[in-house]
């Protein structure tokens, strides 16, 4: 590839062989009259954007084979998402599983400020683990950035940059590039550290001042382009915060808010009680959904957008119920409510929850998400229409089916999708043998 | 030939500032003459121009700006080991206290150590049993890790800690030499003296290295504490392959000591007062866990802390959390219940035990309890919300089920005695039995097989095995 500050006429190709990277292998006369060398290495200010023809539109998402993150908030190529969480949330356990399985085509994982364990353990792992695209070992398609917490600040403060500009390097060749860097707060800390030695004055809580410029900058260096040699490529940027005691109001997390649009909030509650991935649905957002709407209509099916709204309203309505519940106790609601109650708990089990150690359930293609919702909900209106016919819901829950549904993420592997016709049948005979009995 | 500086331009707490010094490098150690004959120790931690400020470790008690001599010692705090530095006891900045003279040295080594390159790291998968079923079964404690215990005060922190030095063994290499670094920062003499006869008590006394600097010793002095023990703790892993566990209580206080420190220097200060760098600080210890590929020792940190007030969101615990690999949270409630180790299962973690535990290391089915006893015991905290709204009696079949299920989990699994020692399998074993309280079909982290094979509904009858 040309270095962006090039452009001239090629006067002299090197011969087909091997060289070295510092050899030069081709001359370029530039207008000026100047002859210039380019070697096989390029070299950039970290801190500066690779310049790019210009931003396309984004329409694609990336696609993570996590169904709360592919489902209910997605996120684009090109975009941008923050994933904060008190410690022992998840955080690093997430972002591990989006480097595994992401379908971008290079991975960039800059570990600012974290644990040196951790980097060892994806040195250890990712080399054995093998990219279901390429089939080639994972570790081929990532570069790694290690500053662990006990090492130079400076280099923090740096290491975020490095880690961008690498990213561009790649999406200039026309790669998918997601970039996910743990953790930012790490790296905003570091700012206050220097800043805090240059005896520059504080804004909130020590920050300096220009801490959401900072920010905007690293982010906005996200984006889908056409770069200067006409290639598509992407840098999609996941940044981790480490909120200070899990409280979001800090100024890391408020000021990440402003430049990101793919919101995935962990949730203390949830981690305690080992629902993984914590992402709570309540907090988190996505605005990329109406972007990437009509990629899931023509890519998965036309109904996708359909369940995924009735989904979202169910665990709405679950948790309005449960201010109820927890004043006055479940029995007294109606039977349509508890059949909500039911419903949702099927879906935060047997939908939200994933099991990252799970051979198929870590990763789960969108047609198995789909077929998944469409389950759910279709038990959910069977259900339904039971009620109506003043069958109680104690009778309905009884019966096996419920837990069925939750266990079919471990029962129905990643390519038997004809299994949940069986599900459905039986959802089916389910239905038939109640109707019959209370006739 | 060594210039001597006579006279100060200004003292402020622990720190004094020398001016019209030539060559002074950061970090570096100054001796201070005070008086007549008086030696002191000080270590550089600022330099502007010709203008340094040496915090100094006895305190600056006597000092005047006119009585006072000081000498540039050329090299960076260091510390002599050798083997025999085992059994010893020694003062904060590492000069022995036991009155059995000087440690002859092998090597002198720089207290502030080197970060451990992530690529040479060795990950760690081997787990310590401690015998005690909460962290054994729910928060496994692996070689090479550092799992603080987050406690407060008046809980049964130290109790625990003994108890983890005397029971750990490690899983099918029972020859492997083992060795314990003790370091006491700002705590209590009565309670540095029951770690000493526990210690004693249990004959590994020869196998521990003591560093001490309690409640009334100089802050300054804790703030080197930890790294000379991390230092020696270096050293017998990675030269004498042995297996170490480093015990530092109190983190609370050492993070104390780089306050007042900090606001001595005049730095500005982010949360509650403590310094910008307090989790690079905090980072600097910790990170020096771990193994090392190609070495065969490993360094197990336990750091104690106890929460001011209780708050996991303070910020001591809170940058702690994000740096070690887990925590052992202790509960003030449980302890007044009786139980012992007041262990809070729900926000405690350890983060490499996923890969430390299962088959070819544990049982296969460790994994699918530990996950369901989290969910189901956490399930038991929302009924009782529930329940303590509506009444016991108002409760679900159900629910009631739960409510026994708590109760047995945490006066079975959880507590045990002081000197109580369990095997994996009879943990293992004993969540089982306890999960038996509750239906088949709630059980729904469990991967059907394992089900199966392990689950019994529960029975009074198997009870007294136990």
């Amino acid at each position: 590839m040309v270095p962006p500050t090039v452009a001239g006429e090629v006067v002299e190709v090197s011969k087909d062989g091997s060289y070295t990277i510092y050899h030069p292998i081709v001359k370029i006369r530039e207008k000026s009259g100047n002859v210039k060398e380019l070697t096989l290495v390029q070299e950039w200010p970290i801190r500066k954007p690779r310049p790019f023809n210009k931003r396309l539109g984004i329409e694609k998402p990336l696609i993570t084979g996590q169904r709360v993150i592919d489902t209910l908030f997605p996120i684009a190529k090109g975009g941008a998402a923050a994933i904060p969480g008190g410690f022992g949330t998840g955080k690093t356990m997430t972002q591990h599983q989006l480097a595994k399985w992401s379908d971008a085509d290079i991975i960039v994982y800059i570990g600012c400020g974290e644990r040196g364990n951790e980097m060892t353990e994806v040195l250890e792992d990712f080399p054995k683990l093998i990219d279901p695209k390429s089939g080639r070992p994972l570790m081929e398609r990532t570069v790694l950035i290690a500053n662990t917490s006990n090492m130079p600040v400076a280099a923090r403060e740096a290491s975020i940059y490095t880690g961008i500009t690498l990213a561009e390097y790649y999406r200039d060749m026309g790669y998918h590039v997601a970039i996910m860097a743990d953790s930012t707060s790490r790296w905003a800390e570091a700012l206050r550290e220097i800043s805090g030695r240059l005896e520059e004055m504080p804004a909130e809580e020590g920050f300096p001042a220009y801490l959401p410029s900072r920010l905007s900058e690293f982010y906005e260096r996200a984006g889908y382009v056409e770069s200067l040699s006409g290639r598509e490529g992407s840098i999609t940027i996941i940044g981790a915060v480490s909120p200070q005691g899990g409280d979001f109001s800090e100024p890391v997390t408020q000021n990440t808010k402003r430049f990101i649009r793919c919101f995935w909030a962990l949730d203390r509650q949830l981690a305690y009680s080992r629902h993984y991935p914590a992402i709570h649905w309540l907090t988190s957002y996505s605005e990329y959904m109406d972007l990437l709407a009509d990629w899931f209509k023509e890519n998965v099916d036309e109904r996708f957008l359909l369940l995924r709204t009735e989904i979202v309203r169910l665990l709405q309505e679950e948790s309005k119920l449960m201010e109820i519940v927890k004043l006055i106790g479940g029995d007294v609601l109606p039977d349509e409510q508890k059949l909500i109650l039911e419903i949702a708990r099927v879906i935060r089990l047997g939908f939200l929850q994933q099991n990252a150690y799970h051979e198929s359930d870590t990763y789960v293609p969108l047609v198995k998400q789909f077929k998944m919702m469409e389950t759910i909900i279709y038990l959910y209106n069977t259900s339904r229409k039971l009620i109506e016919k003043g069958i109680p819901m104690s009778v309905l829950r009884e019966k096996e089916i419920f837990e069925e549904v939750i266990k079919m993420k471990y029962t129905i592997g990643n390519d038997e999708m004809e299994k949940f016709e069986e599900i459905r049948g039986r959802i089916d005979s389910f239905y038939k043998e109640l109707y019959n009995e209370y006739k | 030939m060594k210039l001597e500086y006579i006279g100060l331009k200004e003292i402020s707490g622990p720190l004094i500032v020398v001016e019209g010094i030539q060559g002074a490098s950061y970090e570096e150690m100054v001796e201070i003459t005070v008086g007549p004959s008086e030696k002191r120790l000080g270590r550089i931690v600022e330099i502007h121009g010709d203008i340094a400020v040496v915090q100094v470790f006895e305190g600056t008690s006597n000092i005047s700006l006119t009585n006072t001599k000081i000498q540039l010692m050329g090299h960076p705090l260091e510390i002599p080991l050798s083997y025999e530095i085992l059994g010893r006891v020694f003062d904060g900045v590492g000069r022995p206290i036991d009155g059995l003279g000087e440690i002859y040295p092998e090597v002198r080594r720089d207290v502030n150590g080197k970060p451990i390159n992530p690529v040479s790291r060795e990950y760690p998968r081997n787990y310590i049993q401690t015998g005690i079923s909460s962290i054994d079964g729910l928060t496994t404690l692996i070689r090479g890790q550092k799992l603080p215990i987050f406690s407060a005060n008046g809980l049964p922190h130290d109790t625990l800690a003994v108890q983890i030095v005397r029971q750990a063994k490690l899983a099918g290499e029972e020859d492997a030499e083992f060795a314990v670094v003790f370091v006491a920062m700002g705590v209590k003499h009565d309670v540095a003296d029951y770690f000493k006869k526990s210690f004693e008590d249990s004959g590994v006394m020869q196998k521990v290295v003591m560093f001490l600097n309690l409640a009334n010793d100089p802050v300054v002095e804790r703030i080197i504490a930890p790294r000379c023990a991390l230092t020696v703790a270096e050293y017998l892993a990675f030269e004498h392959n042995m297996h170490v566990l480093v015990i530092l209580t109190d983190i609370t206080s050492y993070c104390e000591a780089l306050r007042e420190i900090s606001s001595s220097k005049g730095e500005i200060p982010s949360r509650k007062g403590f310094p910008g760098y307090l989790y690079s600080d905090l980072a600097s210890l910790y990170e020096r866990a771990g193994m090392i590929k190609g070495k065969k020792g490993s360094i197990t940190q336990i750091p104690i802390l106890t929460m001011p007030n209780d708050d996991i969101t303070h910020p001591i615990p809170d940058l702690t959390g994000y740096i070690t690999e887990g925590q052992i949270v202790l509960d003030r409630s449980l302890h007044q219940k009786g139980i012992y180790p007041p262990v809070n299962v729900l926000p405690s973690l350890s983060r490499l035990m996923k890969d430390g535990i299962g088959e070819g290391f544990t049982r296969e089915d460790h994994p699918a309890v530990a996950n369901q006893l989290f969910a189901s015991y956490a399930h038991v905290q929302e009924v009782r919300a529930l329940a303590s709204v509506i009444g016991e009696d108002e409760l679900s079949e159900l629910d009631k089920k739960y409510i026994e299920f708590g109760k047995a989990f945490e006066e079975e699994f959880v507590s045990q005695s002081r000197e109580e020692e369990r095997s994996m399998e009879n943990t293992l074993d004993l969540g089982w039995r306890l999960l038996g309280i509750l239906p088949k079909e709630e059980l729904d982290r469990v991967d059907v097989k394992i089900l199966d094979k392990y689950y019994r509904p529960y029975s009074n009858k198997v009870r007294g095995e136990f």
